[in-house]
């Protein structure tokens, strides 16, 4: 198991433990994490699970395919550390990602 | 296109043969048999075409995990038909583009123009004034007496909200809602508009009165309403320019917004007091609103398809399309598929899983407007729960003759406080 930090919007910290191979997003639903959504299930097709990903651990993330940059165009308060986190597998050298989570998904 | 008359023979689904199976038949969904149709395209033709049906020459995609494929396949799968994009196709002279019907770039750059309006932020300062003007409806009930949800209720608040987005006047307000049945009914339902040529006159009555709004506008510092936000953004800003497009335009955000957010939230009233035990599980625990929501749009699914068109040919599920060919995503087909959604006929408010629906869309066109939907019918029922209100449902509501819009005419009810006689 891989630990994953949310930190909603309002600072409320969430700490969680993950297998490897889910995704953020799974995490953040399996866990009851407020403050993201995942209509879609994962499929890249809502943009409803975006993220801020903390500065240091976003180079290690594996690069965004190209529906998941159409998708975040639209996403409310997109800046450079965005992600759709149904897009980002937890592996080990991820362990303790921080994420900070949006005023609200759209 | 003729109106087709309710055929006895329909009335038994098994025993239509295949080919003879129309999904765009208005009929079927007035008189509710249209599901049986889904469940058998689904097993028998999950990628069907149809020749010669009352909306002419479609494929028909029923499948939830298709439709989602087809929905984000925007290289392959237009939105950019010219025809718009419902089966009730236009004249393309007739044209009244908006994004909706717009592939990117240009689709992108207007759809951000309007989006922050309905953006979680925003939202949260339009809040306080949906549940006062929530309240203020509801307090003004006739308790006890039949009255019709539809125009007392859906229809007045919609319309209220509709006037807050345009910052429209208030006294005026009727004339969105007006504007918006003008722009979808079926010309063969025996409402006011009979023609193509007909609706066209009418919605440029309503360009004219937003033409001047926008001067009106444009000449003053930039305000938090959809005129001002397009008459200042560079993306719309020329619209005036483009008549037909900003008739598009207007006609998008005042649909939009309108008869599916009135159409839900009938269909939440009727949905509530058919199963009583989803009511009683709902006044146990109000917070269950969160949940509830999601289910009545997905049981519901007040848009019930998306119209594409094929920019090349292409083999999808073993199927040939061809360049130019209209295929239909059914999301109201989608919303029951059992291989994607458990006990999908069952509605039932804290399923597990409920926001994960095909109504809203999915893709870069996907609803805009969606949260703000939501927003509204929360606040709904959070006002009636408070009041301690129940909504009994006298009769069987009417049921809209379109194959495009899934809602309720008219419904009769009768409105008492828990508990009372």
């Amino acid at each position: 198991m891989v630990k994953v930090i949310y930190i909603e919007h309002d600072d409320t910290a969430h700490a969680v433990e993950v297998a490897p191979g889910t995704s953020l997003m799974k995490g953040a639903l399996n866990n009851s994490v407020p403050g993201i959504d995942g209509d879609c299930g994962g499929e890249c097709a809502c943009g409803t699970c975006h993220v801020y990903v903390e500065e240091e651990w976003l180079e290690r993330l594996e690069p965004q395919g190209q529906r998941e940059i159409e998708m975040l165009d639209f996403a409310a308060g997109a800046k450079p550390n965005s992600r759709l986190s149904c897009q980002i597998a937890m592996r080990e050298n991820l362990d303790g990602i921080t994420v900070r989570l949006p005023v609200g998904q759209h | 296109m003729e109106a087709i008359a309710k055929d006895p023979r329909m009335a038994d689904v098994s025993s239509v043969p295949l080919a003879q199976i129309d999904p765009s038949n208005p009929s079927l969904f007035a008189d509710d048999t249209i599901g049986g149709y889904f469940d058998r395209l689904r097993k028998e033709a999950p990628i069907f075409y149809r020749k010669g049906g009352y909306s002419g020459d479609f494929w028909s995609v029923t499948k939830y995990r298709d439709i989602i494929q087809v929905d984000t396949n925007h290289d392959v799968f237009s939105s950019e038909t010219r025809t718009g994009i419902t089966l009730n196709d236009r004249p393309q002279e007739m044209d009244r583009p908006a994004f909706i019907a717009m592939d990117p770039p240009k689709h992108d750059e207007q759809r951000k123009a309007v989006s922050p309006i309905v953006a979680p932020e925003n939202l949260l300062r339009l809040k306080e004034g949906i549940r006062s003007r929530t309240a203020d409806v509801l307090d003004n009930l006739p308790l006890g007496e039949p009255f019709d949800w539809v125009e007392k209720i859906s229809i007045e608040l919609t319309t209220r909200m509709l006037a807050t987005l345009f910052d429209f006047p208030y006294e005026d307000r009727a004339r969105l809602t007006y504007w918006s049945d003008v722009a979808h009914m079926d010309i063969n339902a025996g409402g006011p508009i009979k023609s193509e040529a007909q609706r066209d006159a009418e919605l440029s009555k309503m360009l004219d009165v937003f033409t001047r709004l926008w001067e009106e506008r444009a000449n003053l510092p930039p305000q938090p309403d959809l005129i001002s936000m397009m008459a200042h953004a560079p993306a719309t800003r020329h619209l005036p320019r483009t008549p037909r497009e900003f008739l598009g335009n207007l006609q998008l955000l005042i649909v939009g917004g309108n008869d599916t957010t009135r159409n839900t939230m009938s269909a939440s009233i009727y949905f509530l007091d058919k199963f009583r035990a989803e009511q009683a599980k709902l006044r146990a625990n109000p917070k269950l609103v969160a949940t509830m929501v999601p289910e009545v749009i997905r049981y519901q699914t007040p848009l019930t398809h998306m119209k594409r068109v094929a920019k090349r040919d292409t083999v999808f599920q073993g199927q040939k399309i061809h360049e130019g060919d209209r295929v239909v995503m059914w999301y109201l087909s989608g919303n029951r598929d059992e291989e994607a959604i458990e006990n999908p006929n069952a509605f039932i408010i804290d399923r597990p899983g409920a926001r994960q629906h095909l109504s809203f869309g999915f893709g870069i066109h996907r609803c805009v407007g969606n949260r703000l939907a939501e927003l509204q019918l929360q606040i709904l029922w959070d006002e009636l729960l408070r009041r301690d209100l129940q909504v009994e449902v006298l009769d069987e509501p009417v049921r809209t003759y379109s194959n495009i819009i899934h809602g309720f005419n008219s419904m009769n009810v009768r409105v008492k406080k828990w508990g009372t006689k």
